[in-house]
């Protein structure tokens, strides 16, 4: 994309040797229905698309499946593991997805603790390393946790996915420190997952440096989720060209914009 | 002789013809083996396998497609 300012073009966003043309990732669950889930998705300007995997339902079949609404050529799917929480059974999901036939890519949860939905970080590290080993494109979601984030980039995992907050939660970036020292840290692209609730977070997480952002309640929650896929999208941009043109310091005092010199006595 | 037996399909005990394919097994379903991933005892059944693997009685038969997630 052509930017404003020539010197501000962006270095390509690559995750396990493809690349992609969006910073922005959008699931796809929780949408009222499917017309608008597609409709936002257009909005959001979003290429790589999160799904789940789960049972056929035998009573209703065809149209529940989210590929009969989804063009599966149009969009990059990234399955996810979701509801699983053991390595054992993310391992079975992701073998699962896989077999669809659209990619070696997965996007690893284990879930530790269902209040929460916080990540179980010796089983995602687990699981992590046998999929790994499986010749799988592991994206991790995992906490703001540096060390957990260095261990999922050791174990080989494609891009490392810390949350902003909790899933579904739309707190937005709890904690800007710790995802920054991630994306400092790591060499594989750091993605932010889960929290984001509206565009300011977006756009406060991008001028993180973070790689991308990916997320799903913010939009299919919102008042009118196509409107606001579209903000996202200007959001993610905004932030990231704000990273990018590097923020004036943070002062404690004023200083003055116009001249001090030509008052009138 | 009964022509049908029971497996436990997606969780639930059904009653399938005997000795059907997995693929017949779709079809019996209205399934198209393409939007449909399936694992049989645990074990994944590639789609050009589908026709090649029988149901037994008691067998678990699960069958996965993708959904909205996040």
């Amino acid at each position: 994309m052509a930017t404003a300012v020539e010197t501000l073009r962006d270095t390509p966003f690559a995750i396990g040797g493809r690349t992609f043309h969006s910073r922005l990732l959008v699931g796809t669950g929780k949408y009222s229905d499917n017309e608008t889930m597609v409709r936002a998705i257009e909005a959001s300007g979003a290429e790589i698309v999160t799904v789940a995997v789960r049972r056929v339902d035998l009573d209703r079949t065809k149209q529940a499946g989210v590929l009969y609404h989804l063009d599966p050529k149009r969009y990059f799917l990234l399955a996810n593991t979701a509801g699983c929480a053991t390595a054992e059974d993310a391992v079975r999901y992701a073998r699962l997805a896989r077999e669809a036939g659209f990619n070696e890519f997965i996007k690893l949860e284990v879930i530790g603790d269902q209040e929460t939905l916080l990540p179980d970080v010796q089983g995602l590290l687990e699981a992590a390393q046998l999929l790994v080993r499986d010749g799988f494109k592991v994206l991790a979601y995992t906490n703001e946790d540096l060390v957990t984030a260095l261990r999922l980039e050791d174990a080989g995992c494609a891009a490392v996915m810390p949350l902003a907050s909790p899933i579904g939660s739309g707190l937005g970036l709890l904690n800007p420190y710790s995802v920054r020292i991630i994306k400092r840290r790591l060499k594989v692209p750091v993605v932010v997952d889960a929290g984001v609730g509206t565009a300011s977070d977006a756009c406060i997480t991008m001028e993180q440096g973070v790689d991308g952002i990916l997320m799903n309640t913010a939009l299919a929650a919102a008042q009118d989720p196509v409107a606001m896929a579209h903000a996202m999208h200007l959001a993610v941009e905004a932030g990231r060209t704000a990273y990018l043109a590097g923020r004036m310091p943070r002062r404690e005092v004023a200083v003055p914009s116009s001249p001090l010199e030509g008052m009138l006595d | 002789m009964n022509d049908t037996i029971d497996i436990t399909l997606n969780g639930e005990r059904r009653a399938v013809a005997r000795g059907a394919t997995l693929l017949e097994l779709l079809a019996a379903l209205d399934l198209d083996p393409r939007a449909v991933v399936v694992e049989h005892n645990r074990a994944i059944v590639r789609r050009l396998a589908l026709g090649d693997v029988r149901v037994a009685p008691g067998d678990a038969v699960e069958l996965v497609h993708f959904v909205g997630g996040g």
